[in-house]
């Protein structure tokens, strides 16, 4: 009983395949995020699931049978989109029986399941409003409430949140997952947000360029990102990647500025390192012995952002506590423990951590 | 926490301002720059508008002579007059019936094309061309080629009840086919027109609400009735407004098909003022017809607007 996508793929015209052999499983009543940056293909990916989209190659499961020639409404999903494709000429409760007309639910379970999905999402007072009079954030919850009072158990939301305002996003965010976990739903979820991603995702899918680079739980993407892409698409700021040569069997020399200790012997002559801006630190110091310079300083309450120019090219962030003081132009020497991911040329993650990727 | 307060208030403030706008007023020195702009307009729509609308109602309360002078002042009795001669309301009847049917075929034949057109098929671009093409016949031109396909020996329709050995259909001088032939004449030169603004309305859908709606498991025919209908709502009153309208007002078509003929079967109102006034010279009666037109008119668009519009706008 899961979703199983095998060996999909989306090819338009010869040449160019926007989804190039996804294969993935996804387990019933998981949050199951896809995500990538823009063009990557996963809102394609979504729309496939959902029957909107042919599928090129492959197949797709849901629940033990091939959906790829089912049309949308036999496939007994959900779908939350981007814009919420509310109907501006219904009102909020009529939006929500919507679905539930078309498939010629009774009269009386279409009432309860309609009020019930209101409720749920604090909108009962509002069922007579036009979309229109409606907030963005109210609008959002109407299409939740649409997706809850169908009996279908798998929704697939495209993006759902990025028509939002910051604050309104993050009490969003709350209100799917909580609603996520009270419904047992298997909740399909696509977002180029990587906050999103790690905030409420059982597993993450991270895709780019039509291929899937990683799948897992937020903790593995994080700790053990398969490649350079993926550890640098997750946290922010962004890791800091940085070229390197082993000086020794123990010894890195990271972009000609510091060294590191290797935490385990590596075959590769030259590496990339990935440090988070986290594990690095930063010390006031003299022209000799400086290694950057810093360009900017981000003063975020509980801390600070110092971006710095290393003296053998390349940038870096580092995270310091907001009690230290630091100037734009001033040198400084900049290093890290062992905490750090090692690359290959080529960016896959050598890191020698028993990593678990499901790639 | 549904019920996020600011935008309530914002609502409200909304709705507290365009109160505010409605008690607005204009200071003495506003006033007469107003008229400044106003000026030319109220000129040039008082000169050839209003004082020809307030003469006509004018020589509709008098007799007048065959120079269209008036002569004696008759209060309302023109209308008395006119209200109870059979002549004129069979020309009400027939106008009304011809009105209706126009609208009726017009609306619909359009929106299944324009329904037809919307979809994303090879060569459709053909078909949007064909359908709209009336738009650019002149009455005159469609008048004789119609003219032609109603002809009872050597017409389209004649040839088609040949092939088959049925008796041709005498469009022209059988007085309930007349009505047909003008109503599908000028049916046929509306779609053009009435199909491209449908086709614009109809494409303006946004994509995700069938897809919402087809993943949410309805039907290409209920979407067709419970979105597209009702997203076009809007549109189909603008149109069918400017089809009633139009249809009230036809004269061409008429003039030259039927001549308002046969006994008087197609002998709508505006036709029936042109003779009245430039072949019997009597300007009082076909003024005071054109202002029961004008007032038939004005009312069905009232109407229109106090049932429809407040339904149609979402």
């Amino acid at each position: 009983m899961s979703t199983i996508l095998k060996n999909v793929t989306k090819q338009y015209d010869q040449d160019k395949k926007v989804l190039d052999n996804v294969s993935a499983e996804i387990q019933t009543g998981e949050f199951f995020v896809i995500v990538g940056p823009s063009g990557c293909g996963k809102s394609t990916l979504l729309r496939m699931i959902a029957g909107l989209t042919q599928i090129s190659e492959g197949t797709i499961k849901i629940e033990d049978r091939v959906v790829n020639d089912l049309s949308p409404k036999d496939r007994n999903l959900t779908m939350v989109f981007q814009s919420y494709a509310l109907f501006p000429f219904l009102s909020v409760w009529d939006n929500v029986a919507f679905g539930l007309k078309a498939r010629k639910a009774d009269k009386a379970d279409i009432e309860k399941r309609v009020n019930d999905a209101l409720k749920m999402v604090n909108l009962e007072e509002l069922r007579d409003r036009k979309p229109r009079e409606l907030s963005g954030g109210q609008r959002q919850r109407v299409a939740l409430a649409r997706a809850v009072a169908s009996d279908a158990k798998i929704c697939l939301m495209d993006e759902p949140l990025s028509n939002l305002d910051a604050q309104l996003r993050i009490k969003m965010r709350q209100e799917i997952y909580a609603l996520q976990r009270k419904l047992g739903l298997t909740l399909i979820y696509v977002t180029h947000d990587q906050v999103e991603a790690m905030t409420m995702a059982d597993h993450i899918m991270v895709l780019n360029d039509s291929k899937i680079q990683q799948v897992g739980t937020p903790e593995e993407i994080y700790q053990h990102p398969a490649n350079e892409f993926v550890a640098s698409f997750f946290g922010v700021p962004p890791i800091n990647i940085l070229p390197a040569q082993k000086v020794s069997e123990a010894i890195l020399q990271v972009n000609s500025d510091f060294e590191v200790t290797l935490p385990h012997p590596i075959a590769h002559a030259n590496v990339r390192v990935g440090i988070r801006p986290t594990d690095m630190k930063v010390v006031d110091s003299d022209e000799l012995h400086a290694n950057a310079t810093i360009k900017a300083v981000e003063f975020l309450g509980n801390e600070k952002i110092v971006h710095a120019k290393m003296s053998h090219g390349g940038e870096v962030s580092v995270i310091v506590s907001s009690e230290e003081v630091f100037q734009p132009y001033q040198n400084v020497e900049i290093t890290a423990d062992s905490e750090f991911l090692l690359f290959d040329v080529d960016g896959k993650n050598i890191t020698n951590k028993g990593a678990v990727t499901h790639a | 926490m549904l019920k996020s307060p600011t935008t309530e208030e914002a609502i409200e403030k909304k709705q507290a301002s365009s109160k505010k706008r409605s008690t607005f007023k204009l200071n003495a020195n506003d006033k007469y720059f107003s008229l400044l702009f106003l000026g030319p307009s109220l000129l040039i729509l008082g000169l050839f508008v209003f004082y020809p609308m307030i003469k006509t109602f004018y020589i509709s309360m008098f007799l007048t002579n065959t120079l269209g002078k008036t002569s004696v002042f008759a209060g309302f009795s023109n209308y008395a007059e006119l209200l109870t001669s059979p002549d004129f309301l069979n020309s009400l009847v027939v106008t009304l019936a011809y009105v209706l049917g126009v609208t009726f075929f017009t609306l619909a034949i359009s929106l299944l094309l324009a329904n037809l057109a919307s979809k994303k098929l090879p060569g459709i671009g053909i078909f949007r061309t064909l359908y709209s093409v009336t738009m650019g016949v002149s009455v005159s031109v469609a008048a004789i080629f119609w003219l032609f396909i109603f002809n009872p020996s050597t017409g389209f329709f004649a040839i088609i009840a040949n092939a088959l050995k049925l008796t041709p259909i005498n469009w022209l001088t059988d007085p309930s086919n007349a009505m047909w032939a003008v109503i599908i004449t000028t049916v046929w030169m509306n779609l053009g027109f009435t199909f491209l603004i449908l086709l614009g309305a109809i494409e303006s859908v946004p994509q995700t609400l069938y897809e919402a709606a087809s993943v949410e498991g309805a039907s290409p025919r209920f979407q067709f009735f419970k979105i597209t209908l009702p997203m076009i709502s809007p549109t189909l009153f603008f149109v069918s407004t400017i089809t009633i309208i139009d249809a009230f007002k036809s004269f061409g078509l008429i003039d030259l098909i039927t001549k308002g003929g046969p006994t008087n079967a197609t002998n709508m109102l505006v036709y029936r003022i042109y003779k009245d006034a430039f072949y019997s010279g009597n300007y009082a009666q076909a003024s005071t017809e054109a202002i029961i037109l004008t007032v038939i008119i004005a009312a069905f668009t009232l109407l229109q607007f106090k049932f429809l519009e407040k339904k149609v706008n979402y």
